[in-house]
């Protein structure tokens, strides 16, 4: 298969339209405003709309249209731009619509900085927006893996009719790696639900309020079923070097690759070491992981925040085995020699 | 073999562009390569810098803190980045900008006037497809073939006429590290 060299940015937006996304609406913010500039340039090109709209409010809220009526449709921003979205994707999920959402996060809290970060991740799993509602989160860690999520993430949002979202970080978006598309036949059906027309049917409506709060709960609840499914179906993560690991970095992301580094650097040196890559944020491997708990003496959680998927790695293991976390915050990149040396620090070796 | 390589350089000096094609010309050659920008701030004055990494197996973490060879296009890149290059790693210097001498004695220099050797071509702006050229032949990292079509993929359409300079810059670089 031929091969492009692309940047992380890129790759979304290309295997976007290979997914048959024929409207994006966003609005620029720095590290992803290559991927507004590749829909911009794109889009005309294979017929479909482009629009920078005026603020992300009004992006998040035209995603919303589109989607209504049955469109493939996306947006990215970064993480200031991403709160700002919130309330419009609390309406998406309630509405039950499909709509693929990338999220390139940078350093924060507030304006923060434009360095790479995964501080997101709360806003991203649990939540982000008001009321019970999830997304469906993707964590790749290199640029086709970034495409190829990105391929996943509509058919993922049509299946389930809810929003999936991309969670890139600037490291990740603004690298360049080789990318190869698989030629895939874009199918989907929506015309159980889309906003077409009522002619020849009944009419339908699509809304993310009940007034009746019984009727309100009836929705929740079957929100809450399909979250279920969700759960039973689609986790993934990679296990590397895992078999007999004693020792296992938990990692997603850019940081996954980073510390697959480390993992190597440790074998090396003769140090059982394995890594386990979360793949799907939300929905959280918990069972697979926690199959570690015994098999290990020590869970290393390795993160571009202060400690976040930590909580959901505690989770997992209930205290079964020995927990420790490295963190960088607000944009620093940790490197693979800072982590491993802290990990030998750990295990009282030099 | 993984070459961990950075550019670094003022903004304006190419660096970035140096990464990208050595990056196409191991992707060419089927071995597995990631090219990850420093951006932001750092890329006014200063220094802007890139890492590539070129590798028989599948790159793990593309940032890199002990690259194998590190190219130095000014001065504080020199001051940068010669602490961290890996024992018996590669320092290329251009020495047209470069007017001191590396301290380390654990790594192998190498010097290269860049900027003279690309304006006697007629052009001071491929001083880096000159250091480009010196730095693939010393450390074979991928073949001048290659550099050479990622240079004509790099430079297809409008600006296909400055393919012939740019190859010769890469020949001449090669050259004056005796290729």
């Amino acid at each position: 298969m031929k091969k492009l060299m692309m940047k992380g940015v890129e790759a979304i937006g290309e295997g976007a339209i290979r997914a048959g996304c024929r409207n994006y609406f966003g609005y620029p913010i720095t590290p992803q405003s290559e991927l507004t500039e590749y829909m911009a340039r794109r889009l005309p090109e294979v017929g479909g709309s482009f629009l920078q709209a005026e603020s992300e409010i009004a992006a998040v809220n035209m995603i919303y249209g589109a989607s209504s009526v049955g469109k493939r449709v996306m947006t990215s921003t970064s993480s200031p731009g991403f709160s700002l979205m919130q309330e419009g994707i609390s309406y998406i999920a309630c509405a039950q619509l499909p709509a693929v959402f990338v999220n390139v996060v940078r350093g924060g809290p507030g304006l923060g900085d434009i360095q790479p970060s995964q501080g997101d991740y709360f806003q991203a799993t649990k939540g982000g927006g008001h009321g019970d509602y999830r997304l469906i989160v993707l964590s790749p860690s290199t640029v086709q893996e970034a495409t190829d999520l990105t391929m996943l993430a509509f058919d993922m949002a049509d299946r389930y009719r809810n929003p999936v979202l991309i969670f890139a970080d600037g490291l990740l978006g603004q690298m360049m790696e080789p990318v190869s598309f698989e030629e895939k036949e874009v199918t989907y059906d929506n015309s159980a639900w889309a906003l077409t027309g009522a002619k020849g049917r009944s009419p339908r409506q699509v809304t993310s309020f009940n007034i009746d709060p019984y009727g309100l709960e009836k929705m929740n609840m079957e929100l809450q079923k399909k979250y279920r499914q969700i759960e039973a179906n689609e986790i993934r993560y990679e296990e590397y070097r895992t078999e007999d690991a004693d020792v296992l970095i938990v990692a997603h992301g850019t940081v996954g690759r980073i510390a697959k580094s480390v993992v190597k650097m440790a074998r090396e040196e003769g140090i059982k070491a394995g890594l386990f890559r979360p793949i799907t944020l939300y929905p959280f491997a918990y069972e697979a992981l926690s199959n570690y708990g015994e098999k290990t003496k020590l869970v290393l959680t390795v993160e571009m925040s202060s400690g976040q998927m930590l909580e959901d790695v505690k989770l997992s293991l209930c205290n079964k085995t020995r927990i420790e976390f490295y963190g960088r915050m607000a944009g620093v990149v940790p490197t693979p020699e800072e982590v491993f040396a802290y990990l030998k620090s750990l295990i009282g070796r030099q | 073999m993984i070459h961990s390589i950075i550019f670094a350089g003022f903004g304006g000096q190419g660096v970035m562009l140096m990464g990208q094609v050595l990056a196409q010309a191991g992707m060419n050659e089927d071995k597995y390569v990631t090219w990850f920008p420093s951006y932001g701030p750092e890329m006014r004055g200063g220094t802007a810098n890139c890492t590539v990494v070129v590798s028989d197996e599948p790159v793990a973490s593309p940032v890199v803190e002990m690259p194998t060879e590190v190219v130095a296009m000014n001065i504080p890149s020199l001051l940068k980045f010669e602490p961290k290059v890996k024992k018996d790693g590669f320092l290329f210097i251009n020495t047209s900008v470069v007017d001191r001498k590396p301290q380390r004695k654990d790594i192998r220099i190498i010097e290269l006037p860049a900027n003279e050797i690309a304006e006697n071509l007629g052009n001071v702006k491929i001083a880096n497809m000159v250091m480009l050229g010196g730095f693939v032949q010393v450390t074979k990292c991928v073949s001048i073939d290659s550099v050479i079509e990622a240079m004509r993929y790099k430079l297809s359409g409008k600006n296909s006429d400055l393919l012939e300079l740019n190859m010769k810059a890469i020949f001449e670089g090669a050259k004056h590290v005796g290729g």
